[in-house]
C-alpha cells in the first residue's frame, strides 16, 4: 500500500497526531504523511455551532498528494451531516477522503473524568473505521471488528483497533 | 436477512438530506435508492420493491402524506418512516394514524435512526414470516382428508364451503362413524378463525360434573381434587371454534349453563367469581334426533334453536356406496405408509364384499376393517379372508375363557350390531353410557 495523508483540521495536539499516525501505520501496514493544517471556517454552520463533515471532505480531496492512496482529516471540532445531529466521522465509501473527530469521543462530554489514553484509542479506532469505508468496507457484524458500527463512544471501547479476518481479506489483501 | 437484501428508498426534495441518508445507509450495506419527489418515488416503487421507505412529509407537489396513501395502494405492508421538521409534527401524527411505522424529526439522532431502522426490519421480517406461516397453514388445511365423490358427499362439501366463511353455528347430523369431526375440522380450516384453535369436546364421554369442569374450567379448591386453577375448553377456544361432539347427551344443567355462555359470551370458572369474556364459534354434532329429544323434554328447546342454525346432514356410508372403493383405497394407501407394508390394492372379490356390506359403523368401521386387513394380510393385495368376519361372513370364536374375555366379546358384538351407537348399545346392555365408555376404554375396543 502507498501512503495515507493525514491532515490536522483547525487544532490537533501533536501527541495525538503522532499516536494516530503510528497506529494507522501498524494496522494498515502503510506509510503516513503529515500535511499542513486545514482551516475549517468554510464548513462551520452557525445555526448548529457545528462543522459540516461533507463540506470538509470536499475541501480535503484536492489536498491529496498524487502518491497518496487516501487522505484523512483529523479534528477536535464537532461534526455533523445535515440530516443527523452529529457524527464521529465521515468517509467516501470506496472513495479517497475521510474525516474523523475526537469531539464526541472525549469522556468529559459525558460528565466523566478525562482519559487521554482512552481518547487516543477511540480516535485510532474511528480513524481506521472511516479509512475502512474508503477501502470499500461496509459495517461488519463481528462485534470485535473495527468496522462494527458504534453509536455511542462506549460502543467504540468494545471493539478492537483491527479489522476482522474477513474485512481484512476483502479490503486489503489485494492491496498488500 | 442480510443487509444487502434489504431495500431502502429515501424520498426527500433536499439533495443534502438524500445524499446524507444515502451514504449513511450505504455504509451499513443496504440497497439504497433516492427520489427527489413523489412522482420519481412512485416510478421507482413500481419498478422494484423496497422494504423501508423514508418519506419527507413536506415536498412540493404531492406531499408525503398523499404519497404514503399511494404507496399503500400497491404495497399495503410497506414500512414507511416519516421524516419531518418540528413544525409539522401534527402531520406526522396523521401519517402514523394512516399506518406509518414511525416518524423522526430533523436533524435525526444517529442512535434513533439506527434503532428505528433495526425495528422496522424486524417488523418487516415478522410480517413476511407471518404471511409465509399463514400460507403454510392454508396449504395444510385443505379439504384433502375428506374422501368422497358421490353426489351426497359433493353436496356436503358444498354446504361446508357455503357456511365455513360465515360465523354461523353449525349442526352436523350423522350416524356414528360418518366423519362428523372431520367435517367440523374442515369448517374451521376454511373459516376466518382458522389461525385460532379448534377445541373438540366429547360431551357424551364424560359424566356431568366432569364435562362442566372440562368446559368452564375451575379455580383451585373448587371441588375435591381441584388442586390447581385450570382453564376450561371455552377459554381455550377463544378466537377459534368449539366443537361439541354428541351434543345431544349434555345434561339439563350443563345445557342451561351452555345456553347462558352462548347468549352472553361470558362465564365464570367453577368456584370462581371472575367473569371471563370469550369469542368462539360453535360447531356441534349429534347422532340423535334432537327434535325428538326436545319433544320428550330431554333437550332444551331454546338451546336447540341456538344450535340448529345451519344443518349439515352426513349420509351414512350405505347411502353413498359409490365412495366405498375410493375410501377403501385411501385407507390402504394410508396404512401402507404407516405400517411400511407393500400392499397397494384390494382384490376384486374383497372389494365386492366391501361394496356389499352395510357398514353400520360407517367410514370408521370401514377404516378399522382395512386397518385390520393390512395387519393380517400380505402383499401384494388385501384378500377376502383378510377382512373381518362380519364383512366376509365367516364366524369367529372369541379368544379366551375368562369372564372378561366373554364380556369383551359380547360388548364388541353389540357395538358392531348397533354400528357403534353408544346410546343404543348401552340400552341393550342395560348399563349407562359412561360405564360403556369405560368398558370400551378398558378392553381397548377402539384400537
Amino acid at each position: 500500500m502507498s501512503v495515507i495523508a493525514l491532515v490536522p483540521i483547525h487544532t490537533v495536539p501533536a501527541t495525538q497526531l503522532e499516536h494516530l499516525a503510528r497506529g494507522i501505520r501498524e494496522i494498515l501496514h502503510c506509510e503516513t504523511a503529515l500535511l499542513p493544517r486545514l482551516e475549517a471556517a468554510a464548513a462551520y454552520e452557525a445555526a448548529r455551532n457545528q462543522y459540516n463533515s461533507t463540506t470538509l471532505l470536499a475541501h480535503l480531496l484536492p489536498l491529496r498528494p498524487p502518491h497518496s492512496a487516501k487522505i484523512l482529516g483529523i479534528t477536535e471540532l464537532d461534526l455533523f451531516i445535515p440530516i443527523l445531529t452529529y457524527v464521529f466521522g465521515e468517509a467516501q465509501l470506496s472513495g479517497a477522503a475521510a474525516v474523523v473527530s475526537s469531539f464526541r469521543l472525549r469522556n468529559e462530554l459525558y460528565g466523566l473524568p478525562a482519559d487521554p489514553t482512552r481518547l487516543r484509542q477511540r480516535l485510532l479506532k474511528e480513524a481506521n473505521h472511516e479509512l475502512g469505508h474508503t477501502f470499500g468496507l461496509i459495517h461488519c457484524r463481528n462485534v470485535n471488528c473495527v468496522m462494527h458500527p458504534s453509536t455511542y463512544a462506549e460502543d467504540i471501547d468494545l471493539k478492537a483497533e483491527r479489522f476482522c479476518e474477513e474485512c481484512w481479506k476483502e479490503a486489503f489483501e489485494s492491496v498488500h | 436477512m442480510e443487509t444487502r437484501d434489504i431495500g431502502i428508498l429515501i424520498v426527500d426534495d433536499e439533495r443534502v438530506v438524500r445524499a446524507s441518508l444515502y451514504n449513511w445507509f450505504k455504509e451499513d450495506g443496504y440497497r439504497v435508492e433516492t427520489a427527489e419527489n413523489a412522482a420519481e418515488a412512485l416510478k421507482k416503487l413500481q419498478a422494484t420493491g423496497y422494504d423501508i421507505i423514508l418519506l419527507d412529509i413536506k415536498m412540493p407537489g404531492m406531499d408525503g402524506l398523499e404519497l404514503q396513501r399511494r404507496i399503500r395502494e400497491f404495497d399495503k405492508n410497506a414500512i414507511v418512516i416519516i421524516i419531518t421538521a418540528y413544525a409539522s409534527v401534527d402531520t406526522a401524527v396523521q401519517a402514523l394514524k394512516e399506518g406509518a411505522f414511525d416518524y423522526v424529526t430533523k436533524p435525526i439522532d444517529p442512535d434513533d435512526l439506527t434503532h428505528l431502522v433495526r425495528n422496522a426490519i424486524h417488523q418487516r421480517t415478522l410480517a413476511a414470516e407471518n404471511v409465509q406461516l399463514k400460507r403454510k397453514i392454508e396449504e395444510l388445511s385443505q379439504l384433502e382428508e375428506i374422501v368422497g365423490e358421490s353426489p351426497p358427499m359433493k353436496k356436503v362439501l358444498e354446504l361446508v364451503k357455503t357456511v365455513a366463511a360465515t360465523d354461523a353455528t353449525v349442526m352436523i347430523l350423522g350416524e356414528s362413524g360418518t366423519g362428523k369431526e372431520l367435517i367440523a375440522r374442515a369448517i374451521h380450516a376454511n373459516s376466518n378463525r382458522r389461525y385460532f384453535p379448534l377445541v373438540p369436546v366429547n360431551c357424551g364421554a364424560m359424566a356431568e360434573g366432569l364435562l362442566e369442569s372440562d368446559l368452564f374450567g375451575h379455580e383451585k379448591g373448587a371441588f375435591t381434587g381441584a388442586q390447581y386453577r385450570r382453564k376450561g375448553k371455552l377459554e381455550m377456544a377463544n378466537g377459534g371454534t368449539l366443537f361439541l361432539d354428541e351434543v345431544g347427551n349434555i345434561s339439563m344443567k350443563t345445557q342451561m349453563d351452555l345456553l347462558r355462555v352462548i347468549e352472553t359470551k361470558q362465564f365464570t370458572r367453577l368456584g370462581g367469581e371472575q367473569v371471563i369474556k370469550v369469542d368462539f364459534r360453535i360447531v356441534c354434532a349429534t347422532n340423535k334426533n334432537l327434535e325428538q329429544s326436545v319433544k320428550e323434554g330431554a333437550f332444551r328447546e331454546d338451546l336447540y334453536y341456538r344450535l340448529n342454525v345451519f344443518t349439515i346432514p352426513l349420509p351414512p356410508l350405505r347411502e353413498r356406496r359409490a365412495d366405498i372403493p375410493l375410501l377403501a383405497n385411501h385407507f390402504v394407501h394410508k396404512y401402507a405408509l404407516q405400517m411400511s407394508k407393500d400392499i397397494k390394492s384390494i382384490s376384486t372379490d374383497a372389494m365386492e364384499l366391501l361394496k356389499g356390506f352395510d357398514w353400520p359403523g360407517n367410514v370408521r368401521e370401514l377404516e378399522n376393517a382395512i386397518e385390520r386387513a393390512m395387519v393380517v394380510g400380505s402383499p401384494p393385495c388385501i384378500k377376502a379372508e383378510d377382512l373381518p368376519r362380519q364383512v366376509n361372513g365367516q364366524s369367529q370364536i372369541p379368544g379366551g375363557d375368562t369372564l372378561a374375555d366373554v364380556e369383551k366379546a359380547h360388548i364388541k358384538k353389540i357395538l358392531e350390531r348397533t354400528g357403534w351407537n353408544i346410546t343404543r348399545s348401552a340400552e341393550i346392555l342395560k348399563i349407562d353410557r359412561v360405564t360403556l365408555y369405560n368398558k370400551i376404554e378398558k378392553f381397548g375396543l377402539r384400537t
